[in-house]
């Protein structure tokens, strides 16, 4: 049901409504501890504190609470007014106007201008800060973006400008619908140019350290902690309540469970999935501790569509008919996750998906007709098919992957090899086309069904299951512009039926993130589908 | 002695370049780049990244550039740290590893010279059994067991000592990780510093010793101990470069911001300016040690001196 009024907040946003504020809500009569402070697990030390040269989950989970861009979220994904507190869209939907709040500061006091977000985006897509998120400015449609990327162009041209100091305008070359939603992300927030331009690749050290988020960082000790500390100077810090943050980089999963147990860690990553027998009894011991929200994200095998027998689509059904998913989400995963046969997770804001015939048939029949496809393709008990499937080392992936190589055995007679390599190389093979099968994984950019469809596009980066469909690829092409979201809804499940239909990748589960909460940490994000949460939200109980 | 130590200074630099070369072969050999990740970046973007590193130069290049930088003591920026350089992480873990590795190595030595000399003398007795199977329970026990074991024990269920972190090397923090360290080395100590009491306290030289009625004391202290130790200090050499330079199992169960983290991420993350800065390291240290154990061979055993 959220789904609905967070496409009608969307809307209402869209049209420059200003929405309720988010801050930390605590329930009246609640007695806070007289320590307000939270310890959380990040899972991994980040690359770069550099919002506009950061990739990867560690880092934007820390930067959201150091930087506040012109839109937030609240708990449950929809879209809230963070710097920018109103916009005007032109009928075409290419410019925006942005009106920015006017007590918006950073941490040494100055103001957050129209010019700081500017700054950033500019300097997001100069190829001199080389960084590795500029194409997502790219996707914007930003007009020249690509040209400056490509160095054919001066970053000044970028098609955004500060009309004053509080009004900030943008233009794009395509009227892409979602634009508001993927102005949340941390490339997109300011950047302080004095500051930057001070203390050049040094500035993100805690003693140059400049941000506008609720938080501001105060000590940093690579692979140890990084401790941020509530900034005064932040225009809501009236209604922030926890005042300093400890967060970790553990990445193994048992000394996390550990220091939770031996209280040393509130909050836990999410992101390195609990073994199963852990998770059994931690059910049992402290079910009210674990908190469970969908994602969006789905865990897949993509063929190599490029490579007999793979390039024929029956074989591709055939296969990913006999995968039993509820065996994987129970008996492996068993963490919430939900069996996925699309491959647009059901969570995705603005987006009913369609579910398939096959899926709704039981595992047996599925497999009958696994084996009348793999039978038509020319392949039976004397003539079995065998190949190579291809994971990177987890215990998930490999016990995924065993399960799922002794269903294809018992099924259809398949004989599968399993072959285990190195992220890196992983990735370097996966790349090279070198793989039949292999395991593959994708979580959204932002919360909207093109930003997993366009993965599966012939022109995408990341379509390493090589599948190209004209049709498919004209369709995404045209749903950028299509700004009814009921029509973009349908195109999409059309879309979706072409994947059905040809199945260059078998969707296995749609990913959810679990952590352990301890009871006395409030205002912990009930059902963000982006994992996105602020500490200025949360407070600490009495406990 | 002078000579000598010269003479293992120039030594080393060969070995060091031999080593440097072979690593930086091997890193950009292993498949992948630093810059490769889960989403695979447009050219355009990959091509201004490796420019900004000096990646797009052919790999003779990079290889005298930074040989260029080493001279002049930079090991170059981290490619996957991108706020740091290689000499800032390492000038921050290094001293945590070294650390941890010293009390370790202390600890070991204190305790397995004392197991071994007590089995020693107390040989074929309960004593000798007694601490020889402990000692064999430390050898065997990996310290990927041992130290959860002991957060198990200490911080989850007694709570005495937390469970992991390093706050700036206070010692209720350091305690279990030393101890995790230190128990496989007290127990290989023990054992070779108990072989070799026996054999000594066999020889000639202590029976003339006893002969003489020289008190018991006055012999393990004044004639035996300093031969018994030969051997221990032959193992100790190599063994405490390997201990100061920190080890991953330990750093990672207990989440030390020590240099052996760094190293193994580094590696596989294909961060080669850190695994290469680390390497030298390591390297030096190693040649280093071994130079200064010959040095207190000749000190304490005056059959190499002469």
């Amino acid at each position: 049901m959220h789904k609905k009024t967070s496409l009608a907040l969307a809307i209402l946003l869209a049209a420059g409504v200003a929405a309720p504020v988010m801050a930390a809500k605590v329930p009246a009569g609640t007695e806070l501890a007289a320590k307000q402070e939270i310890v959380f697990n990040n899972g991994a030390e980040p690359a770069t504190l550099d919002p506009q040269k950061m990739e990867g989950t560690p880092e934007s989970r820390i930067a959201r609470n150091l930087f506040e861009g012109l839109v937030i979220q609240d708990d449950k994904g929809n879209i809230l007014p963070g710097v920018a507190t109103s916009w005007d869209v032109n009928d075409n939907n290419t410019v925006f106007t942005f009106h920015l709040r006017d007590d918006a500061k950073w941490s040494n006091g100055d103001p957050v201008t129209a010019g700081d977000f500017v700054f950033a985006w500019q300097r997001a897509v100069d190829p001199k800060t080389a960084s590795p998120y500029s194409w997502y400015i790219e996707m914007t449609t930003m007009a020249n973006a690509s040209d400056i990327i490509n160095g054919k162009k001066s970053p000044d041209q970028l098609g955004v400008k500060a009309l004053d100091d509080h009004t900030l305008q943008v233009v794009l070359d395509k009227p892409i619908p979602y634009f508001i939603r993927m102005l949340g992300h941390t490339t997109m927030v300011p950047a302080n140019k004095k500051v930057i331009d001070q203390w050049g690749e040094k500035w993100t050290s805690p003693d140059h350290f400049v941000g506008n988020g609720a938080y501001t960082l105060t000590d940093w000790v690579v692979n140890e902690r990084i401790v941020l500390k509530r900034n005064p100077n932040y225009w809501d810090d009236k209604d922030t309540v926890v005042n300093q943050i400890t967060v970790l980089p553990i990445e193994s999963e048992n000394s996390e469970l550990s220091r939770y147990k031996a209280g040393e860690i509130d909050i836990t990553n999410g992101s390195t999935p609990i073994a199963i027998e852990h998770f059994r009894q931690l059910k049992k011991d402290i079910p009210e501790q674990i908190h469970t929200t969908g994602q969006v994200g789905t865990y897949y095998y993509s063929f190599n569509n490029k490579k007999a027998p793979f390039d024929d689509a029956r074989i591709r059904k055939a296969l990913s008919f006999a995968i039993d998913r509820n065996v994987i989400t129970d008996k492996i995963t068993g963490q919430g996750e939900i069996p996925a046969y699309a491959f647009v997770p059901d969570i995705t804001a603005g987006f009913t998906p369609v579910v398939p015939a096959w899926a709704k048939l039981t595992q047996k029949e599925r497999v009958e007709e696994a084996k009348k496809l793999m039978k038509e393709a020319g392949y039976g008990p004397d003539h079995p098919l065998s190949f190579e499937l291809l994971y990177n080392t987890s215990d998930n992936h490999k016990k995924i992957a065993i399960a799922v190589a002794a269903m294809w055995k018992q099924s259809l007679g398949v004989n599968v090899s399993l072959v285990n390599q190195e992220w890196k190389t992983y990735l370097a093979t996966e790349r090279a086309g070198d793989f039949q099968v292999a395991r593959a994984g994708w979580v959204g950019d932002y919360n909207e069904a093109s930003t997993m469809l366009d993965l599966l596009t012939t022109a995408n980066g990341n379509n390493y299951a090589r599948y190209s469909n004209p049709e498919y690829d004209m369709l995404m092409a045209d749903s950028k512009s299509v700004v009814d979201e009921t029509k973009r809804n349908e195109m999409y499940n059309q879309a979706a039926k072409l994947l059905d239909r040809d199945m260059p990748v078998a969707p296995i589960y749609q990913y959810s993130t679990t952590r352990l909460v301890k009871p006395y940490i409030g205002g912990y994000p009930a059902a963000n589908p982006e994992d996105i949460f602020y500490f200025k939200d949360m407070y600490v109980v009495k406990h | 002695m002078l000579k000598f130590v010269f003479k293992r200074l120039i030594e080393a630099i060969p070995t060091l370049l031999v080593l440097i070369l072979v690593s930086f072969v091997l890193m950009h050999a292993a498949p992948g780049s630093p810059f490769t990740g889960e989403r695979s970046l447009p050219p355009e973007i990959l091509a201004n990244i490796e420019a900004k590193y000096g990646l797009d130069q052919p790999l003779y290049v990079q290889f005298f550039h930074y040989l260029g930088g080493l001279l002049q003591g930079d090991l170059g920026p981290s490619f996957k740290y991108k706020d740091f350089s290689v000499n800032e992480l390492v000038g921050q873990s290094f001293p945590v590893s070294a650390e941890i590795g010293l009390w370790a190595f202390l600890t070991a030595v204190v305790l397995g010279v004392l197991f071994g000399v007590v089995a020693a003398l107390k040989q074929n007795t309960w004593v000798d059994y007694g601490v020889m199977s402990l000692a064999m329970t430390g050898v065997v026990i990996p310290s990927f067991v041992l130290a959860p074991l002991l957060v198990l024990i200490f911080a989850v269920h007694l709570r005495w000592l937390p469970a992991g972190g390093w706050n700036g090397g206070e010692w209720m923090y350091m305690l279990l990780p030393v101890l995790a360290m230190a128990a496989h080395y007290i127990s290989s100590i023990a054992r070779i510093m108990r072989g070799s009491m026996i054999e000594i306290m066999h020889s000639n030289f202590i029976r003339t010793a006893r002969a003489k009625g020289l008190p018991a004391g006055y012999i393990i202290w004044r004639h035996a101990l300093k031969p018994a130790l030969l051997p221990v200090i032959s193992y100790l050499g190599p063994a405490f470069v390997g201990i100061i330079t920190g080890s991953v199992v330990i750093e990672t169960i207990f989440g030390l911001p020590g240099i052996g983290q760094l190293f193994v991420n580094g590696s596989l993350n294909r961060d080669y300016s850190m695994v290469l800065g680390i390497t030298v390291l390591i390297g030096a240290l190693t040649i280093m040690f071994n130079a200064i154990v010959d040095i207190m061979y000749a000190y304490i055993d005056p059959k190499i001196r002469y």
